[in-house]
Parts: structure tokens; sequence; C-alpha cells
């Protein structure tokens, strides 16, 4: 039976408030969850919203960002250093799922779950375990959950700094094209674009950026587990379609759209936070992801459905 | 400027829905040419139009542009010589991104993408003059998404962008087709002073007989993938719908078979 702190059970008064305490003590970690998670989410909006690409090698991307961070750490590598290696891993990951899908014609998303699998053996093989730790008193790690406030600032410079990185790349020549690509591929093709080069550079830094917040996530709990990318994707949709519903009428600009991504990203992980505290187990998680998400994507197409409706009880 | 040579293409080859689409199609257009394209239902004129475009490979043929062979050529290699518009107002441009972009997107046709900045402030202005020849008032809504325009608007738009680097072919495929007549005719009037402007050598597929007769220098008809009727000059000034219906029966010895052209 789940143990559920239900406001109506009769408890007195400073119980509450000491358990209201517990969940504002968490909150911080919470949003530091969300900006790291927020970059992976940036990701998953390039593959999901610019390439109209349901891109799934995300969930095995972010292992391998994680795991290639924490070794090449762990033999002594300069943080930086260790976490451009991991973004370059998520990239390599990328480009493996861009050449399934384009070069021998796997449809996308079976494209993105061969990938996915494959690197769990891959991120095994890095690891050599299934997970490995890495204490945050023995190395130099650019941010812990044991310093929240610090591990917050961290992460919202890299946020930024991915941020303005692509709001130019996405200004330019190539990134209007990749842009052209997702919104309409035969009119792409007609102006000269080779639509199966875009799709692979969008997917390859897509992945870069998953790499890389798998990276910053695992230095964050201290270790990196070849299942931290489970539902990965879930959680990267959920930020975007909670971004979109909450802020894409408000935000028009396409900066403003990502740190949309990134708020969506933070929300989320309130929400669990929220949820844990009302007393669900972890494991539940999951589940609840899924509904998140299921629910915010059914959200535009009923209104879809019923704005049909009133127009054709009118005609 | 473009020559089809003996062009063959067969779809679902060897099975029961096996459709010989083009056959032995040749087709030569002098620099200039302006040449509208009739024919009945599943004539070919649209897989013409593919088959130039390149938007899968031939059986057997080859396709030359200005003396170039193209054959070998992805479609999107030979953009850098095409303009095209097609029937569905839809294809032609991206909904989401905005008319400047569109354009700009379209501007560097036949360039190598690189990593400088999407759009130039010069190429701004270029854009507002252009558009303001349309007389849409799309000239004052340069960062206006494309999804929010009308067809006719976003036909005129494509027509602009096929054209803003000057295409060695430009190719209409049924480019007013799904658009109202008052709009249709508007669009075909802009067509016209495009290609006139720019002396462009154009490729027109209508359904409108009188449109065929009424535009380009020269007219074809075609039939069971090839072309029964070539008629150019002043003898296609002369022509008038009933010739063109007895020519047809009289090349490929059955009745017209399109009745949204014997219609309109």
């Amino acid at each position: 039976m789940v143990q559920c702190r239900c406001f109506f059970r009769i408890k007195g008064e400073e119980a509450l408030i000491v358990e209201i305490m517990d969940l504002i003590r968490a909150l911080p970690g919470s949003v530091a969850q969300g900006l790291i998670w927020g970059i992976m989410a940036i990701g998953v909006y390039i593959t999901y919203k610019l390439l109209d690409y349901a891109d799934l090698s995300v969930d095995g991307s972010i292992g391998t960002g994680g795991a290639v961070a924490v070794v090449l750490m762990l033999g002594g590598m300069n943080p930086y250093l260790a976490l451009l290696c991991a973004t370059l891993a998520g990239a390599l990951a990328g480009l493996v799922t861009g050449l399934f899908h384009t070069v021998f014609g796997i449809p996308a998303i079976l494209s993105g779950i061969l990938t996915q699998l494959g690197l769990y053996s891959v991120n095994m093989r890095i690891m050599g375990a299934s997970n490995k730790a890495i204490n945050v008193n023995q190395y130099d790690l650019l941010l812990s959950l044991r310093e929240i406030p610090h591990a917050i600032l961290v992460s919202v410079i890299f946020v930024a700094a991915t941020i303005a990185v692509l709001y130019w790349f996405f200004g330019t020549e190539v990134g209007r094209a990749i842009r052209a690509t997702g919104n309409n591929a035969n009119m792409s093709r007609a102006q000269g674009i080779n639509t199966n080069i875009m799709k692979v550079i969008g997917l390859v830094i897509s992945n870069a950026l998953v790499g890389l917040a798998g990276g910053l996530y695992a230095q964050y709990q201290g270790n990196a587990d070849v299942n931290m990318g489970r539902g990965a994707i879930v959680i990267g949709l959920a930020a975007v379609i909670i971004g979109g519903v909450l802020f894409g009428k408000l935000f028009n600009n396409f900066a403003l759209r990502l740190m949309g991504v990134v708020f969506g990203a933070i929300l989320y992980f309130v929400v669990i936070a929220v949820v844990l505290w009302l007393g669900l187990e972890t494991t539940d998680l999951k589940l609840i992801s899924a509904l998140i998400v299921a629910l915010f994507l059914a959200i535009p197409y009923l209104k879809g459905k019923r704005a049909v409706r009133r127009v054709r009880k009118e005609a | 400027m473009l020559e089809l040579k003996n062009v063959y293409k067969t779809f679902n080859a060897n099975t029961i829905n096996e459709k010989r689409a083009l056959n032995g199609l040749s087709l030569k257009l002098e620099e200039g040419d302006f040449v509208t394209v009739i024919g009945g239902n599943g004539a070919g004129k649209s897989t013409m139009m593919n088959a130039i475009a390149g938007t899968w490979p031939l059986d057997e043929g080859q396709v030359l542009i200005d003396g170039q062979d193209v054959t070998k050529l992805p479609d999107y290699k030979r953009a850098a010589y095409l303009g095209r518009v097609f029937q569905d107002p839809m294809m032609g441009t991206a909904a989401d991104m905005e008319i400047e972009e569109n354009l700009a997107v379209a501007y560097r046709r036949g360039k190598t993408r690189g990593l400088g900045w999407g759009i130039r402030a010069k190429e701004r202005e270029e854009y507002r003059e252009l558009l303001k020849t349309l007389g849409l008032g799309l000239e004052d809504r340069l960062r206006s998404k494309v999804g929010l325009l009308s067809g006719g608007q976003r036909q005129a738009l494509t027509l602009l962008m096929a054209t803003l680097k000057k295409p060695k072919v430009l190719l209409l495929d049924e480019h007013t087709a799904a658009l109202d007549p008052k709009t249709a005719a508007k669009v075909l009037e802009i067509s016209d002073r495009i290609i006139a402007e720019n002396h462009l050598t154009a490729l027109m597929v209508t359904h409108n007989m009188k449109d065929a007769i009424a535009h380009g220098n020269r007219l074809i008809m075609m039939n069971n993938g090839e072309i029964i009727l070539d008629i150019r000059g002043e003898e296609k000034q002369k022509l008038t719908v009933d010739d063109l219906l007895h020519q047809f029966s009289a090349a490929s010895g059955s009745e017209f078979a399109n009745d949204r052209a014997l219609l309109s």
C-alpha cells in the first residue's frame, strides 16, 4: 500500500508545517536537476520540434555522456576536457542514428531504438561495470548535489551558453537549412538543400547536448549508471511539451523558446518532488512521467477536436 | 536549354498495378521558350516534371540542362538549375518560418550553405522590393510566418522563391489548380510577368486549355507518356479549344479524358 500524506488526514498543524518545510528544502535540488536535464531537453527540442524526428537514441547517449565523463575523470582528466569528450561521444551516437536513417533507410524511431539498445553494451564497456561512482571529496567535480546553490550556478552558466550558441547556429545558413528540412523537406530539396545531411547534423547536435547533460548529471549525482538514461526521452519530451504549452504563446523568439524548454524541465522536476513528497515511491515516477507526457500530448489534440466540432455546429 | 532524350519510367514494375508513365519521351526546349503542357489524366505531365526535377531515377533516357547531363544528379543538386512551383500551395514554402526566412533559404539555392548569418540586411531590402511587385501587401510582413498566408499568397511567394536565383528552367506544375479562379488568374499574371521580365525558359502544366493557349509561345499535348502534339509560334496563337480537342482525338484515336479541362 502506498502511504499517502493526504491533507484531509487529521494531523497537528505543526507536523504539517514540518512536512511543507521538507518539500521546500527539496526544491532547490529539483531546480538543479531541471537545469541539467533542461540541456538534454533542448537536445530533444532540436530533433522533436525542429527536425520533426522522434529520436529515441537519447536514452542511450545520456548514459554514454555520463560514463565517458566519469571514467575519464577517474583516470585523472581535467573535468572540462572530460565534459567535452562526453559531448563528442554523444555527438557520435547521434551520427550513428543519422546514418542508420539516411544511408540505410531505417525508419526514424527504429534507428533511435537500435542506437539506444547498442549503447547499453557500449556504456557497459566504457565503465566496465553497471555503475561507476566518483567522489566529490577526491575529485575536482564541476558540480555536486552536496552543494546545490553552486550546482545551480554552474548549470545556469551551461544552460545560458548552450542557448547562446544554438541561437547563433540556428540563425546561420546551415541552421536555417536544418529548420527548413524539418518544416518542409520537399521545399528544402527544391531549394537545393541536402535534407539527409541536415537531418544528420541535427541529430549530431542534439545528441551532443544530451551527452553534455549526461556528463553534468553524472557529476551532480556522483556516479554514472548504465540505467541513468532509461526513460530520458520521456523526461525530455515532457519538458519540451510543458515548455510549449505554458510558454509557447508568450515566447516567439527562438532563444526564449529554448528557455521555455528549460523552464519546462525545472517544472517537471518540481512536480516530481511534490509527487514524492505526497508519499509515492521513486519507482512510481516512470508511470507518473508517462502519464504527464500523455496528458500534455493529448491536450492540443483534444482542443483541436473540440474546435472542429464547434465549427461544424456553427456551419 | 532543356532536353529530354528518350525517357522511360514505369511505376510498380512487374506488379498488377504496373504503369508505364513515360514512354520514350523526348523534348527539347530552346532558351526563352515558355511551353504550356496539357493532357488527360495519367498522361504523364507531372511525371515528366518529376523526371526533370530528379525526384526518382529514370529507367532509361537522359536529361540535359544547358547541355549538361544531369541524369545521375539527385533532386537537391539539380535544384541549382531549376525553379519549381507545385500544385499544392503547402509544398513550396516552410509554414513555420518567416517570409524573409523562406526567401533567404531560396536565395541560397545552388550555393554551399555555411556558417554565415542566414539573412543579410541588404537582402531584406531586395526582398521588400520584390514582394512589392506582387501587389499582395507582403512587403510589410517580412517577419510573418508563412503559415499565416492564404494559398494564393503562398503560391505567389513560392513563385518568387523559384525565380529569386534565376533558374535555367522554371517548372510550374498545375500551380494555380488549387486556387479560386480570381486568385488563379492573379498568380498566372504574376507568372507571366516574372517569366517575361527575366527571359526565363519555362514549362507550365495546366488543366485549363484556355490558359494553355493564352500563355507561352509553345504548347505540347501529352498522352500515355508521350508528346502527341507540339504547336508553336503563330500556329499556337490561332488555336481554339475545339481545335485542340479535334487534334487530340486525331492524334490519340480517343476522346480527351479530363473533365476538369473540358469544364473549365
